[in-house]
């Protein structure tokens, strides 16, 4: 018998499998295709402090091997979400959640965590970094190691769940990033967040995606994560979850291998309903195949 | 949900009737539309639903046009071929909504979803009329089958090469009292100011470019007057009194 449990934070999972945030919204859509229980838990919609529309269509833009987003954080606003969205979620998911929070100002995130700390359906607060800074020429908290060790702190400050930064692959040096959370007192790290993208429509000679840019997620993009994932995890000493084109149980050990002790899956949620399903019911097979008593004591072990 | 490919044939230059069989007890109405897995793409396409027989040995029609490499690849495509589709997405077009005689409007590649909807409305003892629009003749396609239905079939080509010449706004001169349209948007900001100008109510489907289809990835949000909707998910079709041009 394979064990594929891990622990976050002191928060034990039945397995590393974490659904990314803006991939899997509240649950409910997927928890009407698969009992989602099945997860080890999943990380839900980005939200922000007020309600946000997002950008303009189109938002969505196809690649080989992945695809280019730019919602604009579309999401209810933190009230809305713990009023309602968390008592409907208790109905069909009966673990604790991720909380993504994201704000355009230290402020905002400050609120939104202090907000969701107090929620017991929240097992960890990830917080996403990638958003621009309002106060600070819109420049993203998560590019510089002081932005990002800004907002740790001040998170940290108001919260007693465990808070994960989640950090932006759009940096020269991800490690001094990590590493500035890490000193700020952040209790692990998510990476990587999408990849700035941009396709030109041939026809129409424009962009493709109404707000020119994107975050560009997929299978296309896992080479990177995992590159990124070693570096961090070696120069740090908290958990990671690890994230970026996972589409496969063996992407998973891979990612664990890499140094991540739980694994996100993002875009593969949106092209294959059920792949979340489809991978933790691999996993043990694969795990045997090769020759993997345990999930935990692979973490980092391309490196250990 | 896997299906099978049974036969593909061109209706025009670039618009493909394909018919696939497979577990179909997900549509339940008219209008909701597949997402179809193509090997070699990362997203799947979204196709409405131009007919179906319910069942789990049922059948899909699908009608497409070829606008892109994705398109181009389905056109390829052989009977006998095995496709990942996610079907019976969108809320479709709501039938008991109609008044006795409606009016379907649709254009270009929005006229299938309007024959899978001519058959519930018939189902359901309404009285409906078509109006098809293309440009030319030329892109005339499915007139045959609506006709086969035994309703009062309106082409309006926007040349005069067939049917009433102009846009299909050309036909709408009175004698329903209800619409359903699919078609491209500058096609329905003028459908909807001669609805309002006749005073008659209606449903439109709409189309965005979309990644998952089923509702979670926020990519085809629009605002409406009853607030925020996924195109997807709580669309494609959307009643007139909500749209927000």
């Amino acid at each position: 018998m394979v064990s594929t449990k891990v622990t976050l934070s002191g928060w034990t999972l039945d397995n590393p499998l974490i659904p990314a945030s803006g991939t899997f919204g509240y649950g409910k859509e997927f928890s009407e295709l698969w009992d989602i229980n099945m997860l080890g838990s999943f990380s839900f919609k980005g939200t922000t402090l007020e309600p946000r529309f997002g950008n303009p269509t189109p938002r969505i833009a196809e690649c080989t091997a992945g695809m280019i987003n730019a919602v604009g954080l579309q999401n209810p606003g933190i009230h809305h979400v713990i009023e309602h969205e968390l008592p409907e979620m208790k109905k069909y998911f009966h673990k604790k959640v991720v909380a993504n929070i994201s704000g355009f100002s230290i402020d905002e995130y400050v609120e939104c965590c202090r907000l969701i700390d107090k929620e017991d359906q929240v097992g960890i607060i990830e917080v996403n970094v990638s958003c621009p800074n309002v106060h600070g020429g819109g420049m993203a908290f998560g590019t510089s190691p002081e932005n990002a060790a800004a907002v740790t702190k001040a998170v940290k400050a108001v919260t007693t769940k465990p808070v994960y930064i989640k950090l932006s692959p759009n940096v020269t040096d991800i490690v001094a990033v990590a590493k500035a959370c890490e000193d700020a007192g952040a209790d692990g790290l998510s990476l990587i967040n999408t990849m700035l993208g941009m396709r030109i429509d041939l026809k129409t000679k424009k962009p493709v995606i109404a707000n020119t840019m994107g975050g560009f997620s997929g299978p296309a993009i896992f080479p990177v994560a995992v590159r990124m994932v070693y570096q961090v995890a070696r120069a740090v000493n908290i958990p990671i979850i690890g994230m970026g084109g996972v589409a496969t149980a063996e992407d998973v050990i891979e990612m664990m291998l890499a140094g991540a002790t739980a694994v996100q899956i993002g875009a593969q949620n949106l092209v294959d309903p059920y792949v979340c399903p489809k991978i933790i019911n691999e996993l043990p097979e694969v795990m045997q195949k090769y020759r993997i008593n345990s999930l935990e004591e692979i973490i980092g072990g391309a490196w250990k | 949900m896997k299906f099978v490919l049974q036969s593909q044939r061109a209706l025009t230059s670039n618009v493909y009737h394909m018919q696939l069989t497979g577990d179909t007890t997900a549509v339940t109405k008219p209008g909701q539309f597949v997402q179809i897995q193509l090997p070699g793409f990362y997203l799947r396409r979204p196709i409405s639903i131009c007919d179906w027989q319910a069942g789990e040995n049922g059948t899909l029609d699908l009608i497409y046009k070829v606008v892109g490499h994705g398109t181009e690849a389905m056109a390829d495509m052989q009977p006998g071929q095995e496709l990942d589709l996610l079907v019976g997405l969108g809320n479709g077009f709501d039938v008991s909504g109609s008044e006795e005689a409606p009016l379907l409007i649709g254009g270009g590649v929005g006229v299938p979803p309007m024959y899978g909807l001519c058959k519930e409305l018939i189902k359901a003892g309404k009285k409906p009329s078509v109006v098809l629009g293309f440009n030319t003749a030329d892109e005339v396609f499915w007139k045959e089958e609506f006709e086969a239905l035994g309703v009062n079939v309106t082409v309006t080509t926007v040349d005069g090469s067939m049917g009433v010449k102009g846009f299909v706004t050309a036909a709408m001169n009175g004698g329903y009292d209800y619409v359903y349209t699919c078609g491209p948007e500058p096609m329905f900001k003028a459908i909807y100011k001669v609805m309002d100008e006749q005073g008659v109510s209606g449903q439109f489907s709409f189309e965005e470019r979309m990644a998952c289809g089923f509702g979670v990835c926020m990519g085809c949000s629009c605002k409406t007057k009853y607030g925020n909707k996924r195109i997807c998910r709580d669309g494609p079709v959307l009643v007139k009194e909500e749209i927000i041009w």
